[in-house]
């Protein structure tokens, strides 16, 4: 009866974070997962692994995912900053040293190539990007900016996130500043004495933090913070449901090429002066299309679904509108359960005018017609510090 | 009674013509925590190695096939209210389903205890 997960032992090219000898320590169950051997759960396992984030703390290895920094030529930071909005449809120019923001890298049709983190170092730009696109993004940047920027993969650093209500109080014992942070600020910071950039966001819906640490410190300054009682490691399964509790899009499942940042329900992360009638107005690949969808809306919509009840509507699962249509509406685009919510839980497309919270739709599973309401996303509240 | 083991992972307690099927240790331990099951219907007719049951964990849905044939006689539905039976007692209260065995000779194929240990070892 079992699906078994593919052994990552059986894979020969896998590449390895500096942590993971830390996650064969600590029990991890490895997976393959965009090109590395990464732990999909601990000994704890997935469900007790997300309800410790939620009430306390956890620590992930996201070190697969690509660290960038672009330096502006010319020494001004605007001049990267401009120079990156020519990818992008966030406002770049008006981030604040010390801040970060969400950004996309769109391509001509308006779909999405990548999403990734723009933090305002100062001297230069800090981007991070997902892992399964790091090489794609790098040689875009490249392609686009090289006249202005000096593109600089960190791939020497790796990336710890702290999660969860009591990450503040951990991290503080390393870095006595980091309680003075506020959501999305960023910046490089000493934790332990090492040189490393810290952020306060992640990708869970709670507070928390994202430390680059350069590679041969790594597996010390993860010791020593899973040392503190409140922490546990936590693998790739939590991290997946903790993120679609907060309602957060997964690239390559809930946005991809295909799909626009208004479509997608990220028309939040796109400022007015990047919008019709802005100070920078379009300006990025696939302008036309996305700008139109913003002042004339777009044809179907990312929405929060959950289903009425008990059995998980997985990825790929169609959506009707009614429940003996024949021709699907959408198609859940991430779904299966949330154990802070204690209940099955999904997102996916559907058209413009069934996207409407409270709505009906139906979900074909196993040859039966699931109900599920269209619901407000975050399904649970953030826990932000803002 | 004698209890027989699948190649993939479920258990056959056999008491005359019936079998209560579930799945093993081993396979809960692989799963992680199981959120949902579903089970088949009282008095559908499976054939062999159809999927019978579903199993959920937060991460991933599995099939429960069924390891020989005949009519669905009973289903565990304390099992359906508390999918965290399969992993506090895969070999004991979590048990699925019971079939009406419909040809002995499907159970010749299946391994005794000592031959699944061996399989999973």
């Amino acid at each position: 009866m079992l699906a078994r997960e593919s052994d990552s032992s059986q894979e020969p090219c896998l590449k390895r974070t500096p942590l993971h000898a830390l996650h064969l320590a600590r029990g991890g169950k490895m997976v393959p997962f965009a090109g590395y051997d990464m732990p999909v759960q601990f000994p704890s396992g997935v469900l007790k692994e997300h309800l410790h984030t939620r009430g306390h703390a956890g620590l992930f290895d996201v070190s697969h995912m690509g660290q960038i920094a672009l330096r502006p030529k010319s020494g001004k930071l605007e001049d990267a900053a401009l120079a990156l909005e020519r990818l992008v449809p966030q406002d770049i120019l008006a981030l604040p040293p010390g801040r970060q923001r969400y950004a996309q890298f769109t391509n001509d049709q308006g779909g999405l190539r990548d999403d990734l983190m723009v933090a305002n170092f100062g001297s230069h730009l800090f981007l991070v990007v997902n892992a399964a696109c790091k090489a794609e993004d790098e040689a875009h940047l490249r392609a686009h900016l090289t006249e202005d920027c000096l593109i600089e993969p960190l791939p020497d650093r790796a990336l710890i996130a702290l999660q969860g209500p009591n990450a503040e109080t951990v991290l503080a014992k390393f870095c006595a500043e980091a309680r003075a942070m506020r959501f999305m600020d960023a910046g490089p910071h000493k934790v332990m004495g090492i040189d490393c950039f810290v952020s306060r966001s992640g990708y869970t819906g709670e507070d928390g933090f994202e430390i680059s640490v350069p590679a041969e410190e790594a597996e010390r300054l993860a010791t020593a913070l899973l040392d503190q009682p409140d922490v546990l490691p936590i693998g790739l399964g939590a991290r997946d449901s903790l993120r679609l509790e907060a309602g957060l899009c997964l690239y390559g499942h809930d946005i991809d090429t295909t799909t626009t940042p208004v479509e997608a329900a990220l028309t939040w992360s796109i400022q007015k002066s990047r919008r019709s009638g802005g100070a920078r107005s379009g300006g990025f690949p696939g302008a036309d299309k996305i700008l139109g969808q913003l002042d004339g809306g777009a044809l179907r919509a990312r929405v929060g679904l959950q289903p009425e009840g008990r059995a998980p509507v997985r990825e790929g699962a169609p959506l009707f509108t009614n429940s003996d249509d024949l021709i699907p509406a959408g198609r859940v685009s991430s779904g299966g359960f949330g154990p802070s919510l204690n209940a099955p839980v999904a997102m996916g497309y559907l058209p413009t005018a069934h996207a409407a919270i409270g709505g009906r739709v139906f979900a074909a599973v196993r040859g039966q017609r699931l109900p599920l309401r269209v619901a407000a996303m975050p399904f649970v509240a953030n826990a932000y510090k803002r | 009674m004698t209890t027989l083991f699948t190649s993939d992972h479920e258990w056959l307690r056999i008491d005359g013509g019936v079998a209560t099927i579930g799945i093993t240790d081993y396979a809960q331990s692989q799963l992680g925590d199981v959120v949902f099951v579903e089970l088949p219907k009282v008095g559908r007719a499976l054939k062999k190695a159809e999927a019978a049951a579903v199993v959920e964990s937060v991460k991933a849905a599995s099939d429960v096939y069924a390891p020989i044939s005949g009519d669905v006689l009973e289903v565990n539905d304390a099992l359906a209210a508390d999918p965290s039976m399969v992993n506090s007692d895969a070999g004991g209260k979590a048990w699925f389903f019971k079939l009406k065995i419909a040809d002995k000779s499907e159970l010749d194929g299946l391994m005794d205890e000592a031959a699944y240990k061996a399989h999973t070892a």
